[in-house]
């Protein structure tokens, strides 16, 4: 198949639908889930599978997150959903305290074989509440493995993974990459979780990016690429487990690191790529690592506002050409609105 | 209830001696509760506790000396050491969990009770938790989804009047918990949980509905509150400022092993001489389980982070 006829949330569905032909064990709950929820990533589940594997649940997040664990650590295989990853505040107690902590507490009797799915990401004009990129919470918490998919085949592989994973899996998938179509197989094959993919090929300088701006990233290098410039482009697609041996060895190459994401540059996942490629790479750069993310601010309402928020590909050029860059210069190179509008708590704003 | 008991009253010692570890609450007075709840149950019958858990998980049958092995943090405690007091688990024998955050296991317990629905059989889950728990989110979320989706599900409540270091009266206007569920419209009661024969009836009669019979599956859910006499503090440690002791003539009235007892001799079921043998029994197991722990070594450390996921 090579037309670009599958969304990423058609191939949720699939995956989910697979998962729930091939194993008896697998549910669906959630908000909504049986009618298919807000973006219909369940559709048509509870007509194939019935309301006792595709159960709707009340606006209980806390509890919903429980009774997954529950009924996960009793042997099935739940897939909950919570529907906006702003709303995982309320499951944090259920995934941080008993989720990802059970195996390790009873010395290795129970396994948690859960996956929770949700979306995140800026770009709906939905507000503050709505619209954040949390992932980074998550891989702070031993015992939770976090999944960030940037393509319809790689969340219906990588779901599949997470499905058969007898550990707990946060699945964060991204709003605004829904409704993007993809020639994607009748049956994806797994991906497994751990396992980076090189998106794009260059020597000059390597780009990791997760989520969305996998996206944003492979435009920016077409346009470095147009001045001479090749990328590395690397999605991690898991961050943990994360598959830091292939990262860094693209930059113990290129020499150069620019990593992207969508969440809040303070205290996001890039900060830990940062730290753990220098450690790693410290001996072969040439330039410090750039950090693209978005700004230490609320997700604002106002389309033109939140449209300045929102990195995109032209910050992940300027990063790239500021790591190109530095090695050229005497001086320091003030570089992209990345370095410079961090305004931490306690900072002055400018 | 005398295992239990004479478990606690000994961890208490320990635990001045710093051979067991971290914040240890004790069941003292409410063992009657924990006996004739977990003593009808199989062991495919899923338990989750709460903070206070010995007496839970002896009573579903975990080994005396392996729960004991636990709390002194050793490699052949339950959890190899790596849970606690407060933690404990045995999955062989359907004791499912413990958790130190109050509350959170009724949701939990729900999970299990809807795998046992969907996994076709007759098992029921049971969940301890204090009058405490009431007042946390979790709780209504739990009996609001419990309800609506008829899990075999038994809430068992161990109200003791205190919420840590407070009394009820400080938390919540509404003093019975079974009035608390009362517009859900399941079955509930109050029952006297020193009264170790009632709230084994009051058990046992929810226990054979929820499981159901004729292969149909059992439905539920129920609530159990069982009042009940804290005689330690929240904590060991805790000095109690907030409460007066109870006289030792209100302490019999209350002690559940001692009204047992009483009732046994009373009825004949036991006489005098052979009162005395649980006790001894227990006490003799008890020294037993301290030694077990104390000649078991901790993990070594690089057995941790080994334990984190599993494969």
């Amino acid at each position: 198949m090579t037309e670009a006829t599958t969304t990423f949330v058609e191939a949720i569905n699939g995956a989910l639908a697979r998962a729930m032909r091939d194993d008896e064990r697998v549910i669906v709950l959630g908000e909504d889930v049986a009618e298919g929820g807000p973006y219909l990533a369940t559709q048509g589940l509870a007509e194939e599978f019935g309301t006792q594997r595709v159960l709707n649940t009340p606006i209980s997040e806390g509890a919903v997150c429980g009774v997954a664990i529950g009924a996960a650590q009793a042997g099935l295989k739940p897939v909950v959903e919570i529907m906006f990853i702003d709303f995982i505040t309320l499951a944090l107690d259920q995934l941080v305290n008993q989720a990802a902590k059970a195996h390790f507490m009873s010395g290795g009797q129970l396994s948690v074989p859960l996956v929770l799915r949700t979306q995140g990401g800026a770009g709906g004009r939905a507000g503050a509440q709505h619209s954040q990129s949390l992932e980074a919470w998550l891989t702070h918490i031993p015992g939770l493995k976090v999944v960030m998919p940037s393509t319809g085949a790689d969340a219906a592989g990588l779901l599949a993974s997470a499905i058969a994973d007898p550990n707990p899996v946060v699945f964060v998938e991204n709003k605004s990459l829904y409704y993007r179509r993809e020639a994607l197989p009748d049956d994806p094959e797994p991906i497994p979780l751990g396992e980076a993919n090189w998106r794009r090929r260059g020597d000059d300088v390597t780009i990791v990016a997760l989520s969305r701006m996998v996206g944003e990233a492979l435009t920016a290098a077409d346009r470095l690429a147009a001045e001479g410039i090749e990328a590395d482009v690397i999605d991690p697609r898991t961050l943990v487990p994360l598959d830091l041996e292939r990262i860094a060895d693209s930059v113990r190459r290129t020499g150069r690191a620019v990593v992207a994401h969508e969440a809040v540059r303070h205290g996001g996942f890039g900060a830990e790529l940062a730290a753990r490629l220098q450690a790693a790479a410290f001996d072969y750069l040439d330039a410090p690592i750039q950090r693209v993310g978005a700004p230490f601010t609320p997700v604002p309402l106002s389309p033109s506002l939140e449209d300045a928020y929102r990195p995109h590909s032209d910050d992940v050029y300027a990063a790239a050409r500021a790591a190109v860059r530095w090695a050229h210069e005497a001086e320091p190179v003030p570089i992209t609105r990345s370095a410079t509008d961090d305004r931490s708590p306690g900072a002055r704003g400018r | 209830m005398w295992r239990i008991r004479c478990f606690e009253e000994r961890v208490a010692k320990l635990h001045r001696s710093l051979q067991v570890h971290g914040l240890i609450h004790l069941s003292i007075g409410s063992e009657g509760v924990a006996a004739a709840v977990c003593g009808q149950l199989r062991d495919d019958d899923g338990v989750y506790s709460g903070h206070r858990a010995h007496g839970h998980a002896l009573a579903k049958g975990a080994p005396m000396d392996r729960v004991m092995a636990e709390l002194m943090g050793r490699s052949d405690g339950l959890c190899r050491g790596l849970g606690g007091s407060m933690h404990l688990v045995d999955r062989s024998i359907g004791f499912m969990g413990a958790t130190g955050v109050v509350g959170g296991n009724l949701p939990l317990a729900a999970g299990d009770a809807l795998a046992s629905r969907l996994q076709g059989g007759d098992r029921v889950s049971v969940v301890f938790f204090g009058d405490g728990a009431v007042q946390a989110g979790h709780f209504n979320e739990t009996v609001n989804l419990a309800s609506l989706w008829e899990l075999p599900l038994i809430f068992v409540c161990e109200n003791n009047g205190f919420a840590e270091f407070t009394p009820r009266s400080a938390h919540t206007k509404v003093e019975r918990v079974s009035d608390v569920v009362a517009p859900y419209d399941f079955e509930r009661r109050t029952v006297d949980g020193s009264d170790a024969a009632a709230v084994w009836s009051a058990f046992g009669d929810y226990l054979e509905r929820a499981r159901g019979g004729g292969g149909e599956g059992g439905r539920g859910p129920f609530l159990l509150e069982c009042l009940t006499h804290r005689r330690r503090g929240h904590y060991e440690g805790d000095q109690q400022g907030y409460r007066d002791e109870v006289a030792e003539a209100e302490w019999a009235r209350l002690d559940p092993i001692a009204r047992l007892q009483s009732l046994a001799v009373e009825r004949g079921w036991l006489d005098e001489e052979a009162v005395g043998a649980p006790e001894r029994e227990a006490r003799a197991e008890v020294e037993r389980a301290v030694e077990f722990g104390r000649g078991s070594p901790p993990l070594q450390p690089d057995a941790v982070a080994e334990a984190v996921y599993a494969s």
